[in-house]
């Protein structure tokens, strides 16, 4: 429980992390609020030679309206914050919901959005929220800035599409216009832990029927999934087709086995969450 | 009871707030990892990655070129510095097999975690960063890790100084085993997984230990619940005269029987004070603790029960495989002969055999962890009387109620040949079913069944008990122990009438401030704030036999009554000298003695203690002192007891369990601080929910340790577990003055079984009949499946 050594500099930018990473490459590591970095480094499984902590960079915290139909979350913004920011809760409270659902109170209160996410565990539940959301990321770098969708960012077990000299600035998310229900199942060993399995279910209802169904999946592969299957089962279907649809959530999912479940369990668990989530949310 | 009068009681029995509270809360607690001295060095230990291996190269050479780094040592370098391994206690077997077991390898380690050296630096992070640089080559040995293959002729050994893996085979027979069997109507039989645990006390390990200065003496200060037994053990192992080390339990923050032992690490940190002339610390990290800090549980347990047609219990067949782990340390063989006691329970039986092998594998020692031998035993007849009902066609509390020892059979003999002093199996049972509500869960569960509910409700009962109070010392003299199980106590009355008790128990959570406290108020008639406890430091406490096996109170709150016994003894001569009365002619009560029928010719024992310290005019037969020692050995064990009902809802499409309620109703005989003892009923359900439920340390087969760290070994929390319902009934020990029986592993033994039954209860109608611990959703689920037909179970 002892890190290595490592340097720290605290950032007062954007461009200035910008520009150590630039300086350090891949021999850099961004600190946000630590909780999945740190016991890395305790562990001694990273080892990173510069620690560039972004708590200072007043320029990436807050929500604010784009005015384009999206909300702006500033990747420093912690979970906490964004649980309780007025415009998420207004425009986009499916995320305020699952964000309620991250971690423990600590880590809601040391934890950011954009570190959860540039983090890249599908294991961890903001990712699935943000692919059902279809929501983006905003990198920078030293060439600027870019917008990268949900469905990109995510490449590989904690891996992204983020450069080695590219920070998250913010995440757009879109408002949730119309009569939308949500539910988000975790499924965990114990209430602090990790979710076995997750699924964020979004359905939006017309006329006693489902018009648009989403389902993100949490910890079902090495990236956050959309059972899209499931979601093109049910459009323009009535409620009573959820059980039939949810048959089909683990399809294309490539779940790992550990000491919690087995992929098989993990499959079996997904049809089963993804039933009762789109059943609440369709209520 | 001594010859004193019987003292007006107002303190025991009643909720006097802990005394240890007010600087636990306010930060002002003094951990080993706080303490600082001048010049102190710290030690980093490096650990073998390996299960089994020789090791066939350390060279430390590198690591002493590190900043800040003192010195580095192989486990050769300081071989010479050992008078003899680390120590085993109970040599349950004449030809019992211990691997030799240094503080730090030399040429085999044997298990992940091992020692191979250590660096000394100038802080910790710079002992840990030079351990990088300590260059170790192994060449790896087959790892042994299954218990029954270890047995298996031609098996890999894990030690292979040893021609065996078998460590022992320990056997007991209580009366005609066959004949129990053989004329039986109805025999039971299952096999039961009781899972390796890790204790995971809040605070980690920690040693300090201070060289010599003005006088000869060592000073180590260690998170430990034994520094009586740490000290003289540490002598025999580092060669360290016991008169010249002082062992000081400081503020320790849980230990559930992790800390009743004698580390290496303790014995590296005197080898490298003595041999560096400074101060040297070490604390553990969580994930090293894993590896390096015992473990609990792990048994195979096949086990029978032989019914008459009438639902008679006959006898009772246990054979266990206990994993002992890669060495013995402080009491690891004995841990699952206490089992040899247990497995009868509250049951009356004509007969019992009981088989241990005690089997060496490449993993961590296994000992004593909150329970010992008891938790297990208590899981397999409690499960299996569940079984036997079920297999028999009876409601579970009549099958035991037909076979428990009733109340007015006490004191009773059991079949493996103690004395139940007392107890009232049904005035428990009695009262934990109305506060249950068992009728009307049971109701509820039958409509919950005939509607076919995915939420399927389990009603599961424990009625256990167990032997606390370790130990009357004859006893541990029969099974091969290698000390005994009295305990002392030593009153000071100060001539300001204030009081020190001096015990030599070491709390690390339990509280005996605050009930010593309360015992020597009604004892002395001293207020309890005028009451000081001393304890956990060798130096001020000479003697004691330290905190384990819910003794404290049974044996240590014992040896403080009778201490304070006497010194009103002692005071009352006084008194009398004092009043011009005859000794018999006063009486005792809430502090004063009194002539009896002249209410005016009275003096305190505040008063009698300033008297004695001017010694003026005193009795000229005894000496000027009221100070009192007591050393006392009890006669026999307590046996708490209790009826524990838990109600589980277990989703039958995901293997997700939640416990609805839970009932806990224990007989602890009389109660000091009924506040404390629902904390340790509190904590020990916890713990005990904590293996039904969420605990297990896995290891592959290669002997890794795949729950390393909290992030894959499940403590559960707050959120994680129910409202308890406790509530007690009183049935006072009749084998010690204070009527008292302990109260420390009751929850841990009783909860584990209650939470498995239930669970197995819901499942019942799809066919389950067991079901793994933890039983996890996956657990649950395999069980589910394995008991469903071909198409069930689906989504």
């Amino acid at each position: 429980m002892i890190p290595a050594t490592f340097d720290y500099v605290r950032a007062g930018s954007i461009d200035e992390v910008v520009d150590t990473l630039k300086e350090h490459g891949d021999e850099a590591k961004l600190l946000a609020g630590g909780h999945s970095l740190l016991p890395l480094m305790k562990l001694r499984f990273a080892a990173p030679e510069v620690l560039i902590d972004l708590g200072r960079v007043e320029q990436l915290r807050g929500v604010r309206d784009l005015g384009d139909g999206r909300l702006a979350i500033g990747a420093m913004t912690r979970h906490i914050d964004v649980m309780d920011d007025p415009l998420v809760r207004e425009h986009c409270a499916v995320l305020a919901d699952v964000t309620a659902k991250v971690g423990d109170p600590q880590v809601r209160h040391r934890g950011t959005i954009g570190g959860a996410l540039a983090h890249g565990d599908a294991a961890s539940d903001l990712p699935a929220a943000l692919a059902a959301l279809d929501g983006t990321l905003v990198a920078q770098g030293p060439n600027g800035s870019r917008e990268i969708a949900a469905s990109d960012f995510f490449v590989d077990y904690l891996t992204t599409a983020l450069e080695d000299d590219e920070l998250v600035t913010e995440v757009r998310v879109p408002k949730i216009v119309g009569p939308w229900g949500w539910r988000y199942e975790k499924f965990t060993r114990v209430a602090q832990a990790w979710a076995i399995v997750g699924v964020l279910a979004m359905v939006k209802r017309s006329n006693g029927s489902i018009e648009e169904a989403r389902v993100g999946l949490t910890n079902m592969a090495t990236v956050p999934v959309r059972a899209s299957g499931v979601e093109q089962a049910l459009s323009g279907r009535t409620p009573d087709a959820i059980a039939d649809a949810a048959a089909n959530a683990a399809d294309g999912t490539k779940p790992s086995s550990d000491l919690s479940a087995s992929a098989e369990y993990r499959e079996h668990l997904a049809r089963v969450l993804t039933r009762r989530a789109l059943e609440a949310a369709a209520r | 009871m001594t010859a004193v009068d019987t003292p007006t009681t107002s303190n025991v029995g009643t909720t006097k707030l802990r005394k240890e509270d007010a600087h636990l809360v306010t930060g002002r607690t003094q951990w080993t990892d706080n303490i600082q001295l001048t010049g102190m060095l710290h030690v980093a230990v490096v650990r073998s990655p390996m299960a089994h291996a020789r090791v066939t190269k350390v060279d430390v050479s590198a690591a002493l070129e590190q900043p800040g780094v003192v010195a580095a040592f192989s486990g050769a370098d300081l071989a010479d510095q050992w008078a003899g391994g680390l120590p085993c206690a109970w040599p349950v077997t004449e030809d019992m097999q211990s691997p030799t077991h240094l503080p730090i390898a030399t040429d085999e380690v044997r298990h992940v975690g091992d020692a191979v050296a250590v660096v000394v630096a100038d802080s910790r992070y710079g002992a840990a960063d030079a351990t990088e640089f300590i260059d170790v080559e192994y060449e790896p040995l087959t790892a042994v890790v299954d218990m029954e293959a270890a047995l298996a002729d031609g098996s890999p050994l894990t030690d292979t100084q040893l021609d065996t893996n078998r460590s022992f085979t320990w056997q007991k027979i209580d009366g005609d085993v066959d004949a129990a069997f053989g004329s039986a109507a109805h025999v039971v039989e299952r096999r039961f997984i009781n899972q390796r645990l890790i204790p995971t006390a809040i605070e980690p390990r920690a040693v300090v230990c201070a060289p010599p200065r003005e006088h000869r003496e060592y000073t180590m200060w260690s998170a430990t619940q034994v520094p009586h037994i740490l000290r003289l053990m540490l002598a025999l192992t580092c060669g360290v005269p016991e008169h010249e080390l002082r062992v000081i339990a400081p503020d320790v923050g849980g230990g559930f029987g992790s800390k009743l032992n004698v580390y290496a690490e303790e014995a590296i940190c005197l080898v490298l004070a003595k041999r560096l002339g400074k101060p040297i610390k070490w604390t553990e990290s969580r994930s090293e603790g894993y590896q390096a800090t015992i473990h609990g549980r792990d048994q195979i347990q096949d086990v029978a029960l032989a019914f008459n047609e009438d639902h008679t219990l006959r006898g009772m067949k246990v054979e266990l495989h206990a994993d002992m782990g890669a060495y013995l340390q402080l009491v690891t063989p004995g841990v699952p002969l206490l089992g040899a006691f247990m497995f009868n329970a509250i049951y009356k039986m004509d007969a019992l055999s009981f088989t241990c092998h005690g089997v060496l594998t490449n993993k961590t020692p296994t000992d004593a962890y909150r329970g010992a031998g008891r938790p297990e035993a208590t899981y397999a007849i409690e499960r299996l009387m569940d079984e036997a009902a079920n297999e028999l066609g009876v409601e579970p509390f009549e099958l035991r109620e037909r076979n428990w020892i009733k109340h007015e059979e006490f004191p009773y003999t059991t079949v493996a040949g103690i004395e139940y002093d007392s107890g009232n199996y049904e005035a428990a049972t009695a009262k934990a079913k109305e506060l249950f509500d068992y009728d009307g869960l049971r109701a509820e569960q039958q409509r919950r069944r005939e509607q076919g509910d995915k939420v399927q409700l389990g009603i599961g009962i424990s009625t256990f008990t167990e032997m606390c109070g370790l130990a009357p010392s004859r006893v541990l003299g029969s099974l091969s122990y290698g000390a005994g199980g009295w305990e002392h106590a030593s009153v000071r009355m100060l001539p300001s009438g204030k009081v020190e008790v001096i015990t030599g128990t070491s709390p690390h959570g339990q509280g005996h401030v605050t009930s010593w406290s309360q015992i020597a108020a009604d004892a002395l008639g001293i207020p309890f704030e005028d009451i000081e406890v001393r304890h956990g430091d060798t130096a001020v406490a000479h003697k004691g036999m330290d905190t384990y096996g819910s003794r404290s109170l049974v044996v240590g709150g014992y040896a403080v009554q009778v201490a304070c016994d006497k010194v009103v003894a002692k005071a009352k001569r006084v008194a009398a000298h004092l009043l011009e009365a005859a000794e018999d002619d006063l009486e005792f009560d809430a502090g004063t003695f009194q002539v009896k029928g002249s209410p005016d010719a009275n003096t305190s024992m505040q008063d009698v203690a300033l008297a004695i310290f001017a010694a003026h005019d005193y009795p000229e037969d005894m000496e000027p002192s009221l100070d009192s020692d007591a050393t006392v050995d009890p006669e026999n064990f307590s046996y708490p007891h209790g009826t524990h009902l838990c109600a589980t809802e277990v989703d039958t499409e995901t293997g997700a369990v939640t416990i609805r309620s839970y009932v806990a109703v224990d007989d602890v005989g009389t109660v000091i601080n009924p506040q404390i003892v629902e904390g340790q009923v509190h904590g020990g359900l916890a713990q005990g929910i904590a293996q039904a439920l969420y605990e297990e340390a896995v290891y592959d087969a290669e002997g890794q340790l795949k729950t390393g760290s909290l992030l894959d070994y499940f403590v559960p929390a707050a959120p994680d577990l129910p409202h308890f319902t406790t509530d007690r009934t009183e049935t006072p020990a009749t084998t010690n003055p204070l009527g008292v029986k302990g109260v420390g592993e009751a929850g841990t033994i009783a909860s584990t079984p209650a939470v498995i039954n239930a669970v197995v209860d819901a499942l019942r109608p799809m066919g389950v009949n067991d079901v793994l611990m933890p039983a996890s959703p996956q657990n649950v689920w395999n069980a589910i499946q394995a008991a469903a037909p071909a198409d069930g179970g689906a989504a």
